[in-house]
């Protein structure tokens, strides 16, 4: 038995690990009785990957590519490949993932069990929506090959089935064609939800890319008033030199956190200072850019192992998104209660979401609009501003993020994911995790 | 100056251990345009790596050679086949397999299969691509030792001896090819964990990634440096356990 962690880092609990080293992955060893998960790069902030107590399936292993078809961008691999490597792989070819989450060191099966999504969902969907084919294999050894049109019920249950439905041993993704590996990007600061919403109405014609950083600690007038940046951009057209497919990401050296300190670096006393000066270091660059795929996209990747900040206690992500009709007052009234808790981290994200429902049938993504924040682990005073949360996201019709969740409500779950009792047939029996414990009752 | 060797054709003893996938991989990132022959003893296992490859490197020709590793014979007609299909610049000889030590004890069946897979087939190998590499007078071959071959311990020395006898062959084909543009690398690495798993092992030792222990591997064979312990920190820990007076390094339970 060995201690597994998720990214929020909330628990230590023992599992039993088992790597699946052959390629395909022949079969899913369990103890009688006993049930088990597929693993990845463990980077989902709560406890949909984690089975204390139980085995986990290590899909590490299968990082390998099986075909690539040039003239469609079609890539086949096992699930175990990281997006980093088919990003490293293929953009110098011209091609690339079309939805990427914030971080490139994830699985292509963690991405497809929790169909994740980018900045760009307006204009591409998420995750799922590129995924032609899945191979899934289950604890009775079953095989099951599914997609768009392929035993298409269970394509729908697989695509942010939070792996409950067996371990995705193969994928079959499609590329988009880039003119560049850069991205022209302009920075908009904004001061005020009316204005967010403008910007991101006024920037879904034209702009592939979408996102806003927001400061959750800065809201007055009821949250109406809050202060942000918000940032979009297009891949850049073809150019010589800097713009060039081939030109490599600017090399920063990786920083490591080298340990969890006792508490959060991110508290009170660091918190407002550091908002406040994002904010206006953000504002003064406020104009064009031009900018590297790899720190557009992936921010927070050459910090490695940032979630050590948050310190020993760790931390949890609260993501929701709320319908678009509720959306403005919804959003203000989650920042109000955030700003009177003074509560919350510098990586608050706001976002809006295309009209378009997820794939699968337990996909996070809806037309709306999403906030997530960082909140360090502070016990019951974090748990209760949350259950204040709830009630705001409830009562818009909204959801939470399952990636990013270690402890939302069942009642919560079940209202913000009406098709659950159509996937529940499709789980398979020898597979849970503590969140489909938590939240499914197994 | 001698500029440094581009290694356009290599071959790869054992191309399904994980170090040699992850080499393979690294010198295809830096150069795709290369010619790879992939060895091992298992088609499906070594077409499986190969296509792994070929998606990631277009421009790469990458071919495999089914042998038996176990046989001088069969390494002979492997090595001569290889030849035929092409001038190796680098050969590197990564296969191994971790025995049980108390197994080993048990049963000198494995202690003998052991022995043999882990220490007889690779020099036998290097032997064979030596014998090529010399009227040519140029070349590298890089050999996957252990640190476990610097001193015999209690918990593996089946093992340990294994990779002693490579570390031993090494230095005398290194004696051997003294002054010539031949070069022979061992790679000595530590305890090495599979891919990307760090992550899951709070608490005890940090293992090093293979692919880290690969990127040793590829640097030091690109410089022709005689010994490569990877990660660097294991020459020094080395250094102090092959020192240690027997009187204290026994009483240790490692």
């Amino acid at each position: 038995m060995v201690v597994a962690r998720s990214w929020g880092r909330l628990s230590a609990d023992e599992h039993t690990l088992s790597p699946l080293t052959d390629h395909p992955p022949k079969a899913l060893a369990l103890p009688a009785g006993g049930s088990g998960l597929a693993h990845g790069m463990g980077r989902s902030y709560g406890d949909v990957a984690l089975n204390p107590g139980g085995t986990l399936w290590l899909t590490a292993p299968q990082d390998r590519m099986i075909s690539w078809d040039g003239a469609t961008g079609e890539l086949t691999c096992e699930a175990g490949v990281l997006l980093r490597d088919i990003q490293q792989t293929f953009v110098p070819r011209g091609w690339m993932l079309p939805v990427t989450p914030g971080t490139q060191i994830v699985t292509v099966g963690g991405a497809i069990a929790n169909d994740v999504h980018g900045k760009n969902h307006h204009a591409r969907g998420s995750f799922g929506d590129h995924v032609g084919a899945i191979e899934l294999l289950r604890t009775d050894g079953a095989h099951i090959r599914c997609g768009p049109e392929q035993h298409a019920e269970w394509f729908a249950a697989t695509v942010g089935g939070m792996g409950l439905t067996g371990v995705i041993t193969r994928a079959t993704l499609r590329l988009v064609r880039v003119p560049s590996a850069w991205l022209d990007t302009e920075t908009l600061p904004y001061d005020s939800l009316d204005a967010f919403f403008d910007l991101a109405d006024g920037s879904e014609q034209g702009w592939e890319h979408t996102v806003s950083w927001i400061d959750c600690l800065s809201a007055r007038d009821k949250g109406r008033t809050v202060r942000g940046i918000f940032l979009r951009a297009n891949m850049a057209a073809p150019g010589s030199g800097e713009a060039s497919l081939a030109a490599p990401a600017p090399s920063g050296r990786p920083l490591t956190v080298p340990f969890a300190p006792p508490i959060s670096l991110v508290n009170r006393a660091t918190l407002r200072p550091f908002n406040a000066a994002y904010y206006h270091l953000n504002r003064r660059r406020a104009g064009h850019a031009r900018q590297h795929y790899v720190p557009y996209f992936y921010p927070l990747d050459n910090v490695q192992e940032w979630n050590r900040i948050y310190g020993r206690p760790g931390f949890y992500q609260y993501q929701c998104v709320v319908p678009r009709a509720s959306g403005p007052h919804a959003i203000a009234a989650l920042l109000h209660e955030i700003t009177a808790a003074g509560q919350g981290s510098f990586l608050g994200v706001l976002k809006t979401f295309g009209h378009r429902e997820s794939v699968g049938l337990m996909g996070f993504p809806q037309p709306g609009v999403t906030l997530a924040l960082d909140f360090p682990n502070r016990g019951a005073k974090t748990l209760q501003l949350f259950a204040r949360l709830d009630s705001v996201v409830a009562e818009a019709g909204g959801r939470l993020y399952p990636a990013k969740d270690a402890r939302m409500p069942r009642a919560l779950f079940e209202s913000g994911y009406p098709n659950l009792s159509r996937f529940l047939p499709f789980r398979d029996p020898g597979i849970q995790s503590a969140m489909s414990q938590r939240l499914m009752g197994w | 100056m001698q500029t440094a060797p581009h290694f356009n054709t290599i071959v790869i003893v054992g191309a399904t251990s994980l170090i040699a996938q992850h080499c393979a991989r690294q010198w295809l990132q830096a150069s795709p345009a290369r010619r790879l022959v992939l060895v091992g003893r298992d088609a499906a296992r070594l077409e499986s790596v190969a296509n792994d490859l070929r998606v990631r490197a277009p421009q790469a020709t990458v071919d495999v050679a089914l042998a038996d590793l176990t046989h001088a014979a069969s390494i002979e007609t492997m090595a001569e086949r290889v030849q035929a299909l092409c001038t190796p610049d680098a050969v590197l000889i990564a296969h191994g397999d971790l025995p049980d030590q108390a197994a080993c004890q048990q049963q000198l069946a494995d202690a003998q299969a052991a022995m043999v897979v882990n220490g007889l087939s690779p020099v036998l190998c290097a032997e064979a691509f030596a014998r090529a590499m010399q009227p040519m007078g140029r070349g590298t071959i890089g050999i996957i030792g252990s640190v476990a071959g610097d001193r015999g311990r209690k918990s593996n020395y089946v093992y340990g001896a294994a990779k002693g006898l490579v570390e031993r062959y090494a230095q005398g084909l290194q004696h051997r090819f003294a002054g010539t543009g031949i070069s022979v690398v061992l790679i000595k690495p530590g305890p090495t964990d599979t891919p990307m798993t760090a992550h899951l092992k709070a608490g005890g030792a940090r293992l090093a990634s293979v692919e880290s222990v690969a990127a040793a591997t590829v640097a030091g064979m690109q410089r022709g440096t005689p010994v490569v312990y990877a990660p660097a920190k294991w020459a020094l820990i080395m250094l102090v356990i092959r020192s240690l007076p027997r009187a204290i390094f026994n009483k240790m339970d490692i």
